[in-house]
């Protein structure tokens, strides 16, 4: 099963902004762009075209990891507004 | 800025266990309380495994076995060690319980809905951005739309807590200090589930999983029974899925397909996908808990015993524990933090911080010895057992000796000597 089936279980209500906001002129320097493969709900990919991140907010389960495991600690990084986001049903 | 129209005694910022339990206990004595909770309802932002401790409920909510929504009263308690393809399990098993498993939208949400009736003023859908602070004490909060002002704030606001990193009490987090947990909810008809976990009636069983896609990792898998689902779920410390490249889902993916795995969830459909984290720091990590006018509570203060998949009943207790601390403050008028730190040396007391003490050396030694301990021991133990239920027509004392050898060549004598000292230390340090 991939993400997109898992995270189709869920609830989202979608803010029009990010609540998420790496950083890009950090992401480019960024060796390892771990935040790629770590996020529970698979929100940020590399673009290399662009040479940005693409962050998919809307998938976001809000659990934080992204924050602390950012090589850059550079994502601003807030919850969604108390209306908005993820709700779990069953958690 | 009129600084009484939105005052209160105390806020609570979090509706999870901690922050609930500290805000009725708080209102049980008379007290004015605010909880402020950020989703939709209490609950509905909260990921467990998992299974509450009845005798830590009880403290705050003593008759909840008669009214809360509970899943399944756990009577079983499994070890599982998986290999690449075999697996070994120690089970204990004893009716009489002392755990059952819940939905925390559902159980949280119950307790929220206590709390309202014992006099909590709840306020949902609404995000804490920042504490306000008149010089140095902490006199409220600013929503996004208000502020509130009270004498004291207590922070529930769980494993992140923002807002104690914000007001300094807590320092940035170490990837090495959370580990990061995706969870499932399958769902299966009742029946199927008593007969797969060998059950009956409301019985309930909890698995824990060591090895398999977490092999030498410092992570650990688990599944719980609830009434017409299972939850089936891994927790691996940030830092190896930084170092490893993982995708945690995958490794999900992965642990479900495992051959002792697979039958126990087979013909389930997806109920649910969740993920959160863990405060893995241990004692060492846990932050100061009092400031002027300010208290820290539950996963904020980092007050998980891992070992033992507890948080829930730390959670709580150190809620009513800061409430108690909170009311003999209001009651003589004093909100310092040298009026407050009687929270934490009721902690002390407490098994709270007694059972973090316990194990404050844990982590250490498993971040140092992890390809020992969670690789090769693991896979030593499937090892025995293979060779010990094997009938090969080869002399039993041949195997014997074979395995006893490939201990002393599979690893240099020195790394024995250092997994030897490791559990000496270990142990010296649990025990006394
Ligand atoms: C996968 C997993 C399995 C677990 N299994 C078990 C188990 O089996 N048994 C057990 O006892 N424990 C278990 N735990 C640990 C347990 O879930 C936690 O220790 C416990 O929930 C902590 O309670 P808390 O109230 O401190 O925090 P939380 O339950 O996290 O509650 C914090 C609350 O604060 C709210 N909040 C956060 N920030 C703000 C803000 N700025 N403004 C307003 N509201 C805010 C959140 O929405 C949330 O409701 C598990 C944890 C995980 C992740
Ligand atoms: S880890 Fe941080 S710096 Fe690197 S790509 Fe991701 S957000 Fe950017
Ligand atoms: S908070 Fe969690 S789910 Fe959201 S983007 Fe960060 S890692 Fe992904």
């Amino acid at each position: 099963m991939n993400i997109d089936d898992k995270l189709y279980t869920l609830k989202y209500s979608v803010d029009t902004k990010s609540h998420l906001n790496p950083d890009n002129e950090q992401c480019r320097l960024c060796e390892s762009r771990c935040c790629t493969y770590i996020c529970p709900a698979g929100v940020y990919e590399w673009n290399e075209e662009s040479q940005s991140l693409i962050v998919n907010y809307e998938n976001c389960l809000e659990c934080g990891a992204c924050r602390i495991a950012c090589e850059r600690k550079s994502i601003g990084w807030q919850y969604p507004k108390g209306t908005k986001g993820v709700t779990f049903k069953q958690g | 800025m009129n600084k009484t129209e939105n005052k209160t005694e105390v806020i609570v910022v979090g509706a999870g266990p901690a922050g609930i339990a500290c805000a009725i206990t708080l209102a049980k004595a008379g007290k004015e309380v605010v909880l402020i909770e950020r989703g939709l309802f209490a609950g509905s932002k909260n990921v467990f495994g998992g299974a509450i401790y009845t005798q830590a409920v009880k403290e705050v909510f003593p008759d909840f076995e008669k009214n809360a929504p509970l899943e399944r009263r756990n009577i079983e308690h499994n070890y599982l060690i998986l290999g690449e393809k075999d697996s070994t399990n120690i089970s204990y098993r004893k009716s009489d319980n002392s755990s059952y498993s819940i939905v925390r939208a559902k159980f949280d949400r119950w307790m929220a809905e206590e709390a309202r009736n014992a006099g909590v003023y709840i306020v949902e859908e609404t995000v804490v951005r920042e504490l306000i602070k008149d010089k140095n004490k902490v006199i409220g909060v600013r929503t996004e739309l208000e502020e509130y002002y009270a004498d004291i704030v207590v922070l529930a606001d769980g494993v992140n807590s923002l807002l104690a990193k914000q007001i300094g009490l807590r320092k940035n987090i170490d990837t090495k200090d959370v580990a990061l947990s995706v969870k499932e909810v399958v769902k299966l008809d009742k029946d199927t589930i008593n007969q797969r976990f060998h059950l009956k009636d409301d019985e309930g069983s909890i698995v824990e999983i060591f090895g398999g896609p977490m092999l030498g990792m410092l992570g650990l898998g688990f599944m719980y029974t609830n009434e017409d689902c299972i939850t089936i779920g891994l927790g691996v410390t940030l830092n190896e899925l930084v170092e490893a490249n993982y995708r945690p889902f995958e490794m999900l993916e992965r642990l479900k397909q495992h051959p002792s795995i697979a039958p126990l969830v087979e013909g389930g459909t997806l109920k649910e996908y969740s993920a959160h984290l863990i405060p893995e720091g241990g004692y060492k990590k846990i932050p100061k808990l009092v400031d002027n006018g300010v208290m820290i509570v539950g996963d904020a203060a980092m007050l998980v015993n891992n070992l033992h998949w507890e948080g829930t009943n730390l959670a709580m207790i150190s809620g009513k524990l800061a409430a108690e601390t909170a009311i003999e403050a209001l009651d003589c008028g004093d909100f310092s933090k040298k009026s407050l730190s009687a929270y934490p040396k009721r902690l002390q007391k407490s098994f709270v911080l007694k059972d973090m003490k316990t194990y404050k050396d844990l982590f250490d030694v498993m971040h140092q010895r992890k390809r020992a301990f969670l690789s090769y021991y693991l896979k030593k133990v499937n090892a025995f057992f293979e060779m010990f239920t094997s009938s090969d027509c080869v002399p039993k004392k041949d195997h014997y000796h074979k395995f006893i050898k490939s201990i002393f060549t599979d690893r240099k004598i020195s790394e024995l000597f250092k997994d030897v000292w490791a559990i000496v230390r270990l142990l010296w340090s649990i025990l006394l």
